[in-house]
């Protein structure tokens, strides 16, 4: 899906991606944690290709155009620029699946539906987008990154400002994605929604990837201690791990 | 609306506009006499004023309109800002100094396509300019300040030219550089302004999916496959042939970028590729309509295409600003 | 009979312009500086030697002035009352239409100008030799040229049975009508101006349109500037094609009421006969 081979970006002289090396495969669904600017955005958006690195990138090597039906970006700038209806907006994803001088065809407008219904927008189909508040205008960007129907989904804090059910929700619908044979790849702060449904954790520091495993391996008090300066509650519970940080260390 | 009705009916709207266009003149022929002269010929004064001076001012006043709403839906769908139109950032004030200049030195009788290829090239110098300047990272404040610059400069170089000029008459034209029109143009103008017109049409209309991805910003529209740097070099080449191509034979007639867009946003729910085609018709009604009025409201004085296009254009320009600002913009 | 009608015509211009001068009129100016075309000219053909001091730049102009050649054997001026009042003169010729503020100017600074009004009619040509003439001091010479130019005149006058219909295009579509100087020579080459069918006796802008449907024979062009124009290139027009011909086109001897205007008659006439 994904295969990162000594991979850095550098912005001047200092490495905001240091030599990160990886793989992705299907059927994973992969949390992307650090503290702020430890990188995770440029990481993606490198791997994508939009932004020069050095090394190898699988998802970069391709053409545009085939590297859209690859990989379905989310990009964490929520923006919709004109005031579209949802169905446009959600539409929008199909794009690298028209033909040039193309129309809209039955499959289209079926993966359409299908995103819509996943991401429980149905209601809202032909309201005008940018007059949703915030959290509908982020469950219709993800749809849109649904619509594209790409094995690999890379999502850049896709879930900051939704209500709890919404976020569990949409984790929810990465991890099914990942199950049905996708590879998803989603930077996300909150821990504890990560640990919960992703099936594999990178932990990234200033640039390195200093952990990379399942969340159990990764989430130990001593990389919690190092990289996010904090101390954590974990229990396995009925309901699934519960994972809470609980105060910052000094 | 649908697609199904709008564009049909734009075109209706078009059809209309240019049979009236024919129609109206200070020569005083009735509406049959005048189109059985222009289709058959008959009446030899009546059809060398059909065929030779209104059929190319009409043609003319649709193609600039086309290539003014084309251009400014384009601008406006690019840089993800409604106040984005060739008149306002300047692009047509710097294709009438690049005519002005080939005219007034000489190389616009010297070479055949001269005229409007100096159109071309301050059009082109302007909007890549804009697109430095104010580029889509630019916030709309940017984008307006440096299409008053540009505008400022180039209407001060253009009077300067026009002064300059050893002719006595071409100081007393910069009005007709600044507002536009398209009185006594001759199918001359017309073959003279259509080839890099109809360039730029092309180059434009390829716009659409590029267009439309671009609602979600830049960094998805370049996931989603787009080639952000053709985009940018068509729209440049694109606005510069058509919009320098219109100006070189007809000066600066602003607003319709804008006005056309606005109205017909909402029709094409916002749509940025359902706007291209529109705009362009609509556009070309809109100079249609304004070239109808001038020969209508004053027929004795030479009335430009600016005033009245910016009777319009600068009320809602205004409004634009006022809600921008409103929203917090 | 004609003889006396004129000369009492002189006496009352010269009465006129005595009391508007009369400094001057006690004896002849020996500085002479004209500001205007049309007395450029006419001082160029009455002035004795050496009392003319300056023309107007527009007297070396092809398109505007008859007397090029001549008018480089005098020094220029443009007009301005600094420039004019440092030439130290004791009379200036000016035309009514003159920038006032440059006329008051001269006057204040004690300077004698005299104004001539535009000529509108062939008419004219005979009382503005006179007037000016009489402002010069040299009454003896304009008498000898208007009555030559009456002389030659009179010899241009045909009976014609036909008049064909021609007319008057300038830059921006204006015409002169028949109570112009330019729709008098026209007239006068034995064409009919369709100026008037159109209702524009005084001239005016005629739309190029109605132009077309008046369908003259002739179309008589104002004369080309240097540089381009957007108003010039209303006269290229295509749908003007079949209307013009070599040489009808206005210029230097049809701008003022000098004795020159007969050329432009010739010329005019010997277009008008190709015509037929």
């Amino acid at each position: 899906m994904l295969r990162l081979d000594a991979f850095s970006v550098y912005r001047g002289p200092c490495p905001v991606v240091d030599d990160v090396t990886c793989e992705v495969a299907r059927g994973e669904c992969v949390g992307l944690i650090g503290p702020n600017g430890a990188g995770k955005t440029t990481l993606m958006r490198g791997a994508l290709g939009l932004l020069p690195a050095v090394g190898e990138s699988s998802l970069a090597r391709l053409a545009p155009a085939e590297r859209a039906r690859a990989a379905a970006w989310m990009p964490q700038r929520r923006e919709i620029n004109w005031p579209v209806s949802v169905e446009t907006l959600v539409r929008l994803g199909r794009t690298p699946h028209l033909p040039p001088g193309g129309r809209w065809g039955a499959a289209d407008r079926a993966a359409v539906d299908h995103a819509l219904a996943r991401m429980g927008l149905d209601a809202f189909r032909d309201r005008t987008a940018t007059q949703l508040s915030g959290g509908e205008q982020a469950r219709a960007l993800i749809a849109r990154a649904l619509a594209q129907e790409a094995p690999l989904l890379l999502a850049d804090e896709p879930i900051a400002g939704l209500d709890p059910a919404h976020q569990i929700m949409t984790m929810e619908v990465f991890a099914e994605l990942a199950a049905e044979g996708h590879a998803v790849v989603v930077s996300i702060h909150d821990l504890g929604l990560a640990a919960r449904h992703c099936t594999r954790l990178m932990m990234l520091e200033r640039g390195r990837l200093v952990a990379d495993g399942p969340p159990g391996e990764v989430l130990t008090p001593e990389n919690l201690a190092r990289v996010f300066h904090v101390r954590a509650h974990y229990a396995d519970t009925p309901a699934g791990p519960v994972f809470q940080p609980t105060e910052t260390i000094r | 609306m649908t697609a199904r009705v709008l564009l049909p009916g734009l075109g209706l709207l078009v059809a209309v506009l240019f049979l009236a266009a024919l129609l109206v003149g200070p020569a005083g022929i009735g509406p049959g006499e005048s189109l059985a002269a222009l289709l058959t010929g008959r009446g030899e004064a009546v059809t060398l004023v059909m065929r030779e001076i209104r059929l190319p001012r009409a043609l003319l006043a649709a193609m600039i309109g086309a290539s003014l709403g084309l251009s400014g839906a384009a601008m406006q769908g690019y840089l993800r800002n409604p106040l984005a139109e060739p008149g306002l950032i300047g692009v047509t004030g710097s294709a009438a100094l690049g005519a002005v200049i080939a005219l007034q030195t000489g190389l616009a009788g010297a070479v055949a396509l001269a005229l409007p290829l100096a159109g071309l090239a301050g059009a082109g110098a302007a909007v890549a300019l804009i697109l430095l300047l104010a580029g889509p990272r630019g916030s709309a404040f940017t984008l307006i300040l440096a299409g008053i610059a540009i505008s400022a400069l180039a209407g001060a170089l253009t009077s300067l030219a026009l002064n300059l000029s050893p002719n006595p008459f071409a100081a007393m034209e910069t009005m007709f550089w600044m507002l536009g029109s398209v009185a006594d143009r001759s199918f001359r103008h017309v073959w003279l302004a259509l080839p890099f017109m109809a360039l730029g049409w092309a180059a434009l209309a390829t716009l659409g999916r590029g267009l439309d991805a671009l609602t979600l910003g830049e960094d998805a529209a370049a996931a989603l496959g787009i080639r952000l740097a053709r985009m940018r070099l068509l729209l440049v080449c694109g606005t510069a042939a058509s919009v320098g191509a219109a100006t070189a034979v007809a000066g600066a007639i602003g607003f319709v970028g804008l006005v056309v867009p606005h109205l017909l946003r909402p029709l094409v729910g916002a749509q940025p590729s359902r706007l291209l085609f529109a705009s362009a018709l609509g556009g070309a009604a809109m100079v249609l309509a304004a070239d109808i009025a001038v020969r209508v409201v004053v027929p004795e004085r030479d009335l430009k295409l600016g005033v009245l296009t910016a009777l319009v254009g600068a009320p809602l320009f205004l409004h634009l600003i006022y809600k921008t600002r409103r929203e917090g913009v | 009979m004609w003889g006396c009608v004129r000369r009492s015509r002189i006496v009352a211009a010269a009465l006129l312009w005595a009391l508007a001068a009369w400094p001057a009129m006690a004896a002849p100016p020996e500085r002479v500086v004209s500001i205007n075309l049309c007395t450029d000219q006419l001082a160029m053909m009455l002035a004795a030697p050496g009392q003319l001091v300056s023309v107007s730049a527009l007297a070396r102009e092809p398109q505007s002035s008859a007397m090029v050649a001549e008018a480089m054997r005098y020094p220029v001026n443009r007009g301005q009352a600094e420039e004019v009042f440092l030439l130290d003169p004791d009379l200036v010729l000016a035309g009514s239409y003159t920038t006032p503020a440059t006329v008051d100017m001269l006057r204040r600074l004690g300077i004698p100008v005299v104004t001539l009004p535009p000529a509108t009619s062939l008419d004219a040509v005979s009382d503005q030799i006179a007037q000016v003439g009489a402002a010069l001091g040299r009454a003896a010479a304009a008498d000898r040229l208007a009555a030559d130019f009456e002389a030659r005149r009179a010899r241009l006058r045909a009976a014609l049975a036909e008049r064909p219909r021609a007319a008057l295009y300038y830059a921006n579509g204006y015409t002169a009508g028949d109570s112009s100087l330019a729709g008098e020579i026209l007239v006068a080459a034995g064409f009919e101006n369709v100026a008037t069918e159109a209702g524009l006796a005084q001239g005016g802008a005629l739309a190029l349109e109605r132009l077309v449907m008046l369908a003259p024979e002739l179309v008589v062009e104002g004369a080309r500037y240097p540089g381009a124009s957007r108003g010039e290139a209303l006269l290229a027009h295509p749908a003007l094609d079949g209307l013009r011909r070599a040489g009808a086109r206005t210029g230097g001897d049809w701008a003022c009421g000098t004795p020159h205007v007969l050329r432009a008659i010739e010329e005019l006439a010997a277009i008008r006969e190709t015509l037929e």
